[in-house]
């Protein structure tokens, strides 16, 4: 299992021998298949992979919204198969930030109490939200965008705005799914370079679902290809 | 998720669907003025049916009569000797010890004798009837044209509405004139014998003037059956004065002591409804035989809670259908939402959040809708009222109020509301905690 020079040596994610099946009609699918790998504290790794490789299956497992049929996960050292639901709604809070390609934000809600959300339910205590919510929304570059909802907001923003929710409870991993896939081009590096700036400036860890290899090559630092629910290549971006 | 969160959010929850939602509240406002307004007859017709008695003065009476001793009127069954001891007699000695009882606040006997009236230079055949100043609570009065007796002591009367109109035409023009009344006073003889004996009475013919005060509308009940078919009214002070001849007067002839007044019966009043059991009992105790109406009242309490049971469940029918819209809502609500639960989830919304969520949605209509519904349900009991007493006052009786809302059934209604607005939510909720939330994310 490579591990990159960004990285400090310790795993944030570590996957051992992880499979996850389902059950189609009497199809037998097996959208994780004894996957095991780690991730370092601090890496910008990218999941690539065709239509049904696996690779969001492995993602939602990291997140721990979804359990793996065997094997273990570990976020800093804590295995997510053995944690009740309780304490994986706990790990979802305040150990993951989740990024989404339809940006997943509440309609009727304004910018602000989109990114104040997270807080509500990680129980933070008022007096200290407004201030997370504006340090996460000036790093993304939104201030003046607060009192707007998301139809107000062009597909860029909202990603944005998707992006300052995902780190406004401090995560140690941020995970993105195709989070330019619903992006033009250049609206799309801008989203790239911010999560460079965000791993950089933050040490955090990324792992990033995408179809893009081109962009993943250019921004992440590990590319791990999957294909049939197994790892076909793991290495570092050229 | 902290209580003030929650519920911010759901009531963000409720005003994104406020057509539905207000729809569902209102259903179960509806639910629970329907079982407000059931209530609110039953115990407004308990109350006024307590009133009503209480007012007669029978629920803090002992009715007092000598000791029955007659034997069993069943031919196959032998007289007892033992049962036929001596009737103790009711009469002043006892009169004393009664009113010497713990909690007694008057004891006076039924005085009724027939009579003839002169009014007017007419005569007229009627039955008085002593009335006790603590009868002046009667329901029968509180009605009266002109007065209630000045004092315990006048020479005064009250006369039925039957008798007024024989009398006089209008009836209220005899109030402030005089009516004179004949009747048989009983006077013991001297004793004939050196013994010192009464032999008996003579019956005087007497007259006493008397001037009409009042006009009662009602029969006034007075005790058990005191004033019944009388149709003039003394003060008891002035009846007892009077020594008019009555109907056990013959029976005391035939006794050792005839010239001793004996009574039929005495009323025995009480400081309260719950001293009558004591009361009633010491009196039995005495020799005497007594009776009252706790019993009854006892038993008129048990079919009123069997009544109010019963609407009760007839209203909260309605409640329990309007609850089925609740279940009907949020689990729209669960479809509408899904990919939002699925949001939440990712955020880091634990299943109890989710549940909570729903839980304080359903608590919340309950509540409104509990609020409106004692509304509702206090404005139909009062349509009610309302149109009742518009009846009555056609009829020319006197306006009552056949509903009532204490506020003992405003917390419960709205508790109930609550309640079952909880019970109504829980499968919703239940079901939005267990989505899964890679499934609900995938949801369009």
């Amino acid at each position: 299992m490579p591990m990159n020079a960004h990285t400090s040596g310790r795993a944030a994610l570590r996957l051992q021998q992880v499979t996850r099946h389902y059950q189609m009609g009497e199809t037998l699918v097996r959208a994780a298949d004894n996957v095991s790998l780690s991730i370092g504290v601090g890496e910008f790794v990218a999941l690539l992979g065709s239509s049904g490789s696996g690779k969001s299956t492995l993602l939602n497992l990291m997140a721990g919204l979804d359990r793996p049929t065997s094997g273990a996960i570990f976020a800093h050292d804590r295995n997510l198969a053995e944690m009740s639901s309780e304490e994986l709604a706990k790990h979802r809070s305040h150990t993951i930030g989740i990024v989404f390609q339809a940006f997943n934000l509440l309609p009727r809600m304004t910018l602000e109490e989109n990114v104040e959300l997270p807080l509500r339910l990680a129980e933070v205590e008022r007096s200290e939200r407004g201030a997370r919510v504006r340090e996460a929304v000036d790093r993304v570059r939104l201030s003046a965008r607060l009192s707007h909802r998301p139809s107000e907001l062009s597909g860029g923003e909202q990603q944005r705005a998707a992006l300052a929710r995902a780190l406004v409870n401090r995560p140690t991993i941020l995970l993105a799914d195709e989070p330019t896939g619903n992006l033009d081009s250049t609206t799309g590096d801008e989203i790239m370079f911010l999560l460079r700036e965000i791993n950089e400036s933050l040490g955090m860890t990324i792992v990033m679902v995408t179809h893009e290899h081109p962009r993943a090559e250019r921004f992440a630092h590990r590319l791990i290809l999957m294909g049939d629910g197994k790892v076909i290549s793991d290495g570092g971006a050229s | 998720m902290k209580g003030r969160d929650l519920a911010e959010l759901a009531a963000r929850n409720l005003r994104e669907a406020v057509l539905r939602n207000s729809l569902t509240t209102l259903g179960i406002a509806v639910g629970v003025a329907s079982l407000v307004a059931m209530l609110s007859l039953g115990v407004g017709l308990q109350n006024l049916a307590s009133d009503r008695l209480s007012r007669t003065g029978l629920f803090d009476a002992i009715f007092v009569t000598p000791k029955p001793n007659t034997p069993s009127f069943r031919r196959l069954e032998s007289p007892n000797p033992a049962a036929l001891t001596p009737v103790r007699p009711l009469d002043n000695d006892g009169r004393h010890q009664l009113e010497a009882l713990p909690d007694v606040i008057a004891v006076y006997p039924e005085i009724r004798f027939p009579t003839e009236i002169h009014y007017a230079g007419n005569p007229y055949a009627t039955v008085v009837a002593g009335v006790a100043p603590s009868d002046r609570n009667d329901g029968a009065f509180d009605q009266m044209k002109g007065s209630f007796f000045s004092g315990p002591s006048a020479d005064e009367a009250i006369v039925q509405i039957e008798l007024a109109r024989q009398l006089s035409t209008p009836p209220e023009a005899a109030i402030g004139k005089d009516v004179v009344l004949r009747y048989a006073e009983r006077q013991a003889l001297p004793a004939e014998s050196g013994g010192g004996k009464s032999d008996g009475y003579s019956i005087v013919p007497r007259e006493e003037r008397l001037r009409i005060v009042g006009i009662i509308e009602t029969d006034p009940a007075g005790g058990f059956g005191a004033f019944g078919r009388a149709r003039l009214f003394i003060p008891l002070k002035v009846a007892e004065t009077l020594r008019a001849a009555q109907t056990n007067d013959l029976r005391d002839l035939l006794r050792d002591t005839p010239s001793k007044r004996t009574y039929d019966s005495l009323t025995v009043r009480v400081s309260g409804a719950s001293k009558v059991k004591d009361a009633e009992d010491a009196i039995k105790n005495m020799g005497f035989a007594a009776y009252s109406l706790l019993d009854a009242s006892n038993g008129l309490n048990l079919v009123f809670r069997v009544f109010d049971m019963f609407l009760a469940i007839f209203g909260s029918l309605a409640l329990v259908v309007a609850s089925l819209g609740i279940v009907n809502t949020l689990v729209m609500a669960i479809l509408e939402r899904r990919r939002e639960i699925g949001i939440l989830k990712a955020l880091g919304a634990a299943d109890r959040d989710v549940k909570m969520l729903f839980f304080v949605e359903a608590g919340a209509m309950g509540l409104v809708g509990g609020v409106l519904g004692v509304l509702i349900g206090w404005l139909i009991g009062r349509a009610i009222n309302f149109g009742t007493n518009v009846y009555l006052a056609r009829q020319a009786l006197p306006a009552i109020s056949v509903t009532a809302v204490p506020w003992w059934m405003v917390g419960l209604a709205i508790t109930f509301s609550i309640l079952v607005s909880l019970v109504a939510g829980m499968y919703p909720a239940s079901r939005a905690a267990r989505l899964n939330p890679v499934h609900a994310l995938r949801y369009e």
